[in-house]
């Protein structure tokens, strides 16, 4: 451990000394105020790509093309003048009104800048859910697009080990945060108990954890069979 | 004063066996003249262990592991090579359960997500909604929000400093937090009447003002904590054992530490001076006079002393907050979003109209969205709400610290001992319920 390494890391260090402290928004307005300087900087840089910006109760939404994604977030984060260097959050949202597209969203923050902006992606309809993967952008998106995966079924592309997260491996009913997937399930209690029942409590391990040690050789031959012949946890 | 020095011997091992009890496999040669001798084992008796990896899984049951996480872990003799955590065994799809309901009827629900900070989330959800709404809370609820948000800090915290102290191995701080804990749940119950699911606000204001006695109990322990604090401080922060199991484990750079996304004393201890109360601040916490403690190496131990300076910068903001509370009402004065007084319900037209559209209807916001984050005791607690001008969410979003902070976990533990895995997953301060929700 070098002590020398540490050189602390202080929020807001590039807005300068002479802005003030920021301070509680007060009287939002619904609609309008000052965007985020970012969605400005960005119309210039990419366009087109960015479709729309909206600034909703004074948070910045910037709706941005689907195949430019990562190029933008990748200079979000890169660009000396912006620095998003903190992902906070990767979700989906889907309207009731389904009309409208599924939405999937980013909140990004510049811990030097100190700003905040919330960077859009809309699914158009029929096309595949699939968006490019910021993991190698940031480390903390792995679970976060993981559980995105696990509760919408947005594939993020790029993502080395998009796997269920909260559901588990074999969860068969879909999608749960999607407007179709009914709050109580898509199968019948008696089912869901029936499945329950007939999961093999053991096949705990995925295949691959089963490698260490060659594990998967000290099985008894039944589970051995079992799993050679694809069965998977839960199922 | 004299002392005597009383020496004790010990048979540190039987004769044949090791110090684990085990047969020595070194074979016995007797010589011509009746002696034993020892000789070395020839090299292919010994078996070879060196090239072999154990799967060993911690969980979900385990005590250790705060909840019901499971961590699959490959180990290369003591050490980690690999870890697999599996997470998910409590999600009870909150964020699901929210769309069918109204923003008020949501509020217990955060009591449940991350329990041991029920008073600050229900705060954070409370500050999300309103903003949703549109809405300007009185003076006074901002600063019993602010108390709220500051006791369920120190509880929090105390939480986390009994049951991690029991992890590596010291029970007496734990009896300590513990009951101090017991003070300001004591004062929760008199204020609202529950214990660990306050659901303490409501949008708009909160369930009920503070009790008389309050403020008196409040400046009490008010004064009397630092004191316990500062017994907890003296008995683990120098002792030998606690410092040994903790210093230098789980190390995150700054850089590493802001890339993963960690928040909160995981992220302030890697040297990172992000505190939402200072940087994104909300409930005027500008107002107040605090500092946010930052660490130099990023390790289990400097997460221990960033979470104690913590508390004690908790206590000042209560101190200020009690300095500065104003009379006045507590709820805002708009009866669409919060109900008039009962008494009124059954005296005056529109108080009914009032109660009969709350009660059956719900406050309806704005088409619009708002993500409002709070600093929790955890990290950034944010909620996403999306609104499509009903009176229920079209999607309710929590952004858990705790589930960001514990993703870094295979980075963390592997290259350290098994033990250590025990001691930077406290380290962590994982609330299962927020991680699954």
């Amino acid at each position: 451990m070098s002590k020398g390494s540490f050189s602390p890391v202080v929020a807001g260090a590039a807005v300068g000394g002479d802005v003030p402290a920021p301070t509680t928004a007060k009287n939002v307005p619904n609609r309008g105020g000052d965007a985020n300087p970012t969605a400005a900087a960005l119309r210039e840089r990419f366009g087109a790509a960015v479709k729309r910006v909206d600034v909703v109760w004074g948070e910045t939404t910037v709706y941005v093309d689907r195949g430019q994604l990562h190029d933008i977030v990748l200079w979000l984060h890169d660009d000396p003048s912006q620095r998003y260097d903190y992902l906070s959050d990767v979700t989906g949202v889907e309207f009731r009104d389904l009309e409208q597209p599924l939405e999937v969203v980013w909140h990004l923050r510049s811990l030097p800048y100190r700003r905040f902006l919330r960077v859009k992606v809309q699914m158009e309809k029929g096309a595949a859910l699939e968006v490019p993967s910021v993991w190698d952008i940031y480390r903390g998106a792995d679970w976060l697009e993981r559980e995105c995966f696990d509760m919408f079924g947005i594939k993020f592309v790029g993502h080395p080990d998009l796997r269920r997260l909260l559901m588990w491996e074999g969860y068969k009913e879909g999608y749960p945060l999607r407007k179709d997937f009914p709050a109580r399930g898509r199968f019948s209690r008696s089912e869901q108990l029936r499945q329950a029942l007939a999961a093999n409590p053991e096949a705990r391990y995925s295949k691959e954890e089963l490698s260490i040690a060659d594990a998967f050789e000290d099985l008894p031959d039944d589970m051995k069979r079992r799993l050679g012949a694809g069965e998977k946890v839960g199922e | 004063m004299a002392t005597t020095k009383r020496t004790v011997e010990v048979e540190l091992s039987t004769t044949g066996l090791d110090a684990q009890g085990r047969p020595r496999r070194v074979p016995l040669v007797i010589d011509e003249a009746g002696n034993n001798v020892a000789v070395e084992a020839p090299p292919e008796l010994e078996p070879d262990l060196a090239g072999e990896h154990m799967l060993i899984n911690i969980g979900p049951q385990h005590p250790a592991t705060h909840g019901v996480l499971r961590l699959v872990l490959e180990l290369d003799g003591e050490t980690v090579v690999r870890c697999i955590p599996h997470i998910g065994y409590l999600h009870c799809g909150f964020e699901k359960m929210g769309e069918y309901r109204q923003y008020n009827q949501i509020i217990p629900y955060t009591d449940r997500e991350d329990y041991l900070n029920s008073p600050g989330n229900n705060v954070a959800f409370a500050l999300g909604a309103e903003r949703l709404f549109g809405i300007e809370i009185t003076e006074r609820c901002k600063v019993l929000r602010v108390m709220a948000s500051e006791m369920s800090r120190i509880i929090s915290h105390l939480v986390w400093l009994g049951t991690t102290s029991i992890d590596i191995g010291a029970f007496t701080p734990f009896l300590w937090a513990f009951q101090q804990r017991e003070v300001i749940y004591e004062m929760l119950e008199s204020w609202v009447g529950a214990r660990l699911t306050t659901s303490l606000t409501r949008v708009g204001g909160m369930a009920a003002d503070i009790p008389d006695d309050f403020i008196p109990k409040l400046s009490a322990f008010v004064n009397n904590f630092p004191k316990v604090l500062g017994e907890i401080d003296r008995i683990i922060t120098r002792n030998g054992i606690w410092v040994g199991r903790t210093v230098g484990l789980g190390v995150m750079s700054p850089e590493e530490a802001v890339n993963y996304g960690l928040s909160g004393p995981m992220l302030r201890a890697s040297g990172v001076a992000y505190d939402v109360r200072k940087d994104f601040p909300y409930l005027d916490y500008e107002t107040y006079d605090f500092d946010v403690p930052v660490g130099t190496n990023g390790d289990v131990y400097d997460r221990f002393l960033v979470r104690m300076e913590e508390m004690r910068q908790s206590v000042r903001i209560l101190e200020q907050a009690i300095k500065r509370l104003p009379d006045g009402p507590v709820n805002i004065a708009d009866h669409r979003v919060i109900l008039p007084p009962k008494s009124k319900a059954t005296s005056d037209m529109e108080s009914m109209i009032h109660h009969f559209k709350q009660v059956m209807e719900g406050p309806r916001p704005p088409i619009g969205e708002a993500y409002v984050a709070v600093e929790s005791p955890k990290g950034e607690k944010g909620y996403y709400m999306v609104s499509d001008g009903t009176s229920k969410p079209v999607r309710w979003r929590i952004r858990p610290p705790s589930f960001v902070n514990l993703s870094a976990i295979p980075r963390m533990v592997e290259g350290h001992l098994l033990s250590d895995v025990i001691a930077i997953n406290a380290s962590i301060d994982i609330v299962m319920g927020e991680i699954d929700r």
